[in-house]
């Protein structure tokens, strides 16, 4: 469960640019559901999903993840908090060059510490059950935009998150892929993952993996459907 | 003034320490000022992130004081033929009056940064950072000793002149100047070997207990720093004879040397991180009720002493050896 | 623990797999480096082996001369003074030495020409290093003419030459009969050069000379220990010289290790936005910077070092013989040991790595703290 309590974003404080991108926003996002925020661009979902992502700290307000106050919280445990919750899916694959896939997908586990075979093995099971075993020692510049998605995804789940951010996950696929992608999370759903996207593609929103969709403009929530 | 690789890799090293330590210093001040951990606003997020900075910045400083410190007894050894009566580093370091306040307040920045380091690690892993103003307040402080120490070796290189013939004539350096001593004999043989042993017994007796019991770290500190004093004292006195198996050679430097199987560096190095961890083990005592550390401090000072007992006993058994081995009697 | 060193295991693989994406991006940086580190080296580890050659050469030399002294200038001794000398406490022997300097016209080279204790040498013959003999294309066996303070030929034939391997100060030596050397120079029979004193105890020596000063006032006395500071003042002070004109090109390479590191192209910029987005925390980003740093400075510092220690030991640092030899017109070819040790090492270390190394730190931090959402954006 995260508790989302009068939470406020605001860039460049106090500065003639200032500019608030969340500007007071409660929610509460129950386990193991999937919450869609919708919104144009520019309406504060990426920054509202940065801020429950443990990525950036609010300005103002508190936010609750389980029973811990994350807002007062140094980058240092953030992070430490960040990478054992929260698996990233974002816009852009956001892979790095000239690694194979595989590589790619183990990043988050290395500074955790473990053993590289155990990461490994891990890693190597997710691209079998997301169907890219064979593509685990392609180098990522030879992958389909598809392909890239799901190693992605295999990188989002190496440390075993409980909760599944996607930022704009569809937005550069096509419609199988994207419907595809929306399976993929119904498998995680249906495994107890917690799910928050960002989308305004119908596609996301209107997918019966979806719980709940709440409807962001100007950094405020304007309305909500189940 | 000499003009000498070696020395000019010396101010070299002082002047790039000297830098991390004035380049820390003004985000120093900004934490210690203006730290809000509860305030989200950016300029919290920019001084956190200079956390990070100040604390890289003094752990290379840290790893550079260490190796400077060898280099700077080095040095010295090289040095000791241009000055007349000067027979190693001891010598040396006597010819002018920074030579040996040099070489103390490196030993003692080394240490205080080492602590630093401690301290800043343990900070590190209560999400509250409930140290940082002391610790930075513990930087500020320690800032113009670093730079005092810069100050003080350049003006023994500054200083230093060598015994050389001139041209014009007879170069009879040696009479005008009365034999540099070797070093001095502090303490009477004998006591000095029982002081030693029952110091280091004592600590590391204590430290036992400490270990196990997990209390008693204050004075273990407390132990630690006696033993360390009393332990370059014997160096001194009676540890560095046997070592050379001369009843008159007491320096403390020439262990560094090859003929002598580099026995100096386990000796000191085993001595310095046993002062070091024991220390350090006791400072953090204060600390252990905040909540935030509560189980963090406990767990390190385990560690912390575990290190410095092996590394004591270690000091204790090689200097040991060095005295069964030896062909010297002292009577 | 383990988990610690996990962590480091894991962000060095990275950091070296990092690297080598970026061959061509670093290898000009390496390039410099390697060049900085190879200079400087060459000149530590030559001046030390001038230093150390000189002081082992110097083993076997007197431990100290006494020399005459007329109006200030260097004036033949007479051998009376042995028996003043000989009479103070403390002395164990003294004998006069004769040595001094020929000028060949033909090579226009300055010849060392010495007595030897032992006779070794038979009237008539010498023994000559071997720079001499190269200069003058001679062999065993072969006559070199001298001209004598009258103004008549003498001819000596080389019985011996000596090997390179002895040193620095061989080369131009010449060792000779006394017969010959009074005859060549013109030299009568109660004066020799200067002369040499052997003392029992070493501690003594100081005052033995003082008490030789006072017996003899128109005399000064030279210590070995003195000579030996002497050079290694002089071969220091070079090798100093030296790294001060070199800092600059030190100075320059830290601004081109300063650039580097603070111009990440943008590919390294997004890639560090990836790890911080995903996961790193900003001290495994520094660690991993600090790793990259270390892969440099490793790379770049051991084929420089070895190709210093090369260049001295093969070449007897050929860049810089001319200003670290110094005065020799006939330079002495020989090749000489390099000496190694810690010292030297941790000196270019502090000469080259450390300044790489501060100049890496603060831009590596820069970027280190971009912010993690910053890929979101």
């Amino acid at each position: 469960m995260i508790r989302i309590v009068e939470v406020k974003k605001v860039f460049n404080a106090g500065k003639p640019n200032e500019f608030a991108a969340i500007q007071g926003i409660s929610l509460n996002l129950e386990d193991q559901k999937a919450t869609v925020l919708k919104g144009p661009s520019g309406s504060g979902k990426t920054t509202l999903l940065s801020l429950i992502g443990c990525m950036a700290r609010p300005t103002g307000g508190r936010i609750w993840l389980q029973e811990r106050e994350i807002t007062s919280l140094p980058e240092r445990f953030l992070t430490e908090i960040r990478r054992k919750t929260f698996g990233f899916v974002f816009q852009q694959p956001n892979l790095i060059k000239g690694l194979t896939a595989l590589e790619n997908a183990l990043l988050p586990a290395y500074p955790l510490g473990e053993p590289y075979g155990d990461i490994k093995k891990r890693g190597l099971r997710l691209f079998d059950l997301l169907d890219i075993g064979p593509k685990a020692q392609s180098k990522v510049e030879w992958l389909s935009g598809g392909e890239a998605q799901r190693v992605t995804i295999a990188r989002a789940l190496i440390n075993d998150p409980a909760i599944i951010i996607a930022d704009e996950p569809t937005a550069h696929l096509d419609t199988t892929r994207s419907r595809e992608f929306m399976d993929i999370l119904g498998r995680l759903k249906g495994e107890g993952k917690t799910l928050i996207l960002s989308s305004h593609d119908p596609l996301v929103f209107e997918s019966p993996v979806v719980d709940r969709v709440i409807q962001v403009r100007d950094g405020r929530i304007e309305s909500e459907t189940e | 003034m000499l003009f000498h690789p070696t020395i000019l890799a010396l101010y070299a090293g002082s002047l790039m320490v000297s830098f991390l330590v004035l380049y820390a210093l003004p985000p120093t001040w900004q934490v210690w000022r203006r730290w809000d951990l509860n305030s989200g606003s950016e300029e919290q997020l920019t001084i956190e992130r200079k956390t990070y900075l100040i604390s890289t910045l003094l752990a290379y400083a840290f790893a550079f004081e260490l190796l400077s410190l060898f280099l700077y007894i080095f040095t010295a050894e090289q040095l000791h033929t241009y000055f007349v009566g000067a027979m190693c580093a001891a010598g040396s370091l006597y010819v002018n009056a920074y030579g040996y306040p040099t070489l103390i307040l490196r030993l003692i920045n080394f240490l205080l940064v080492g602590l630093w380091l401690i301290v800043n690690y343990v900070d590190n892993r209560a999400p509250d950072y409930p140290l940082i103003r002391k610790k930075y307040l513990f930087f500020l402080l320690l800032a113009p000793l670093i730079l005092l120490e810069t100050a003080l070796q350049a003006g023994y290189f500054l200083q230093l002149k060598a015994d050389v013939i001139t041209s014009c004539c007879g170069s009879l350096f040696s009479t005008d100047r009365t034999l540099i001593p070797d070093t001095p004999n502090f303490l009477p043989q004998f006591p000095a070997r029982v002081i030693f042993y029952t110091v280091m017994g004592v600590t590391i007796g204590w430290g036992s207990y400490a270990y196990r019991q997990g209390r008693g770290a204050v004075l273990f500190s407390g132990l630690s720093a006696l033993a360390l004093l009393v332990s370059v004292m014997s160096i001194f006195s009676f540890i560095s004879l046997y070592i050379y198996e001369l009843p008159s050679h007491a320096c403390p430097f020439c262990l560094l040397k090859p003929e002598y199987h580099y026995v100096g560096y386990v000796l000191y190095l085993s001595l310095l991180g046993g002062g070091l961890t024991g220390i350090g083990a006791g400072i953090l005592s204060p600390f252990r009720n905040i909540t935030g550390l509560a189980v963090i401090i406990p767990a390190l000072q385990k560690k912390l002493i575990l290190t410095a007992l092996i590394l004591f006993v270690m000091f204790a058994a090689v200097v040991t050896f060095q005295i069964v081995r030896s062909n010297l009697v002292l009577s | 623990m383990g988990a610690r060193i996990e962590r480091q295991k894991n962000i060095l693989d990275y950091t070296l797999a990092a690297l080598l994406r970026r061959k061509r991006k670093n290898a000009v940086l390496v390039l410099v480096y390697t060049l900085i580190v190879f200079l400087l080296a060459s000149v530590v580890f030559f001046s030390r082996s001038l230093q150390r050659e000189a002081a082992d050469l110097l083993q076997g030399a007197p431990e100290m001369i006494v020399q005459r002294q007329v109006a200030g200038r260097h004036e033949l001794i007479p051998l009376a003074y042995l028996e003043k000398i000989k009479k103070i406490r403390g002395v164990q022997a003294a004998r006069g030495r004769l040595w001094g300097y020929y000028y060949d016209p033909v090579v226009g080279a300055n010849y060392t020409l010495l007595v030897p204790e032992s006779r070794e040498v038979a009237p008539g013959t010498m023994a000559v290093g071997e720079g001499l003999a190269r200069l003058r294309l001679s062999a065993v066996g072969d006559d070199i003419e001298f001209r004598t303070h009258d103004g008549s030929l003498k001819e000596l034939k080389i019985a011996r030459i000596f090997p390179a391997e002895l040193g620095l100060v061989s080369s131009d030596l010449v060792l000779v009969a006394e017969e010959d050397f009074r005859g060549l120079f013109g030299m009568p029979r109660e004066l020799v050069t200067d002369l040499a004193v052997q003392v029992r105890n070493p501690k003594e020596l100081p005052t033995i000379a003082y008490k030789i000063a006072e017996a003899l006032p128109d005399t000064r006395q030279i210590l070995r220990e003195e000579i030996l500071r002497t050079y290694d003042a002089v071969f220091n002070w070079r090798g100093g010289i030296l790294i001060a004109i070199l800092s600059g090109s030190v100075l320059a390479f830290i601004l081109l290790a300063w650039d580097k590191a603070s111009g990440m192209s943008m590919e390294e910029r997004r890639e560090i936005g990836v790890l911080k987005a995903i996961g790193w925390e900003t001290a495994d980003v520094i660690q991993m910077k600090c790793w990259e740093g270390l892969a440099i400075s490793l790379t770049a510092f051991l084929p420089g070092v070895l190709l210093a220690y090369a260049h001295v030991a093969l070449t007897s640092a050929g860049l810089f013989e001319p200003v670290l030899k110094g005065w020799a017109v006939l330079y002495p070819h020989f090749s000489i040991k390099p000496y190694l040790d810690v010292s030297q090492v941790a000196a270019l270390f502090f000469l080259a790595v450390v300044p790489y190394t501060v100049a890496t730190i603060i831009p590596s931090w820069r970027a280190a703290i971009v912010d993690p959402d910053a890929v979101m954006r």
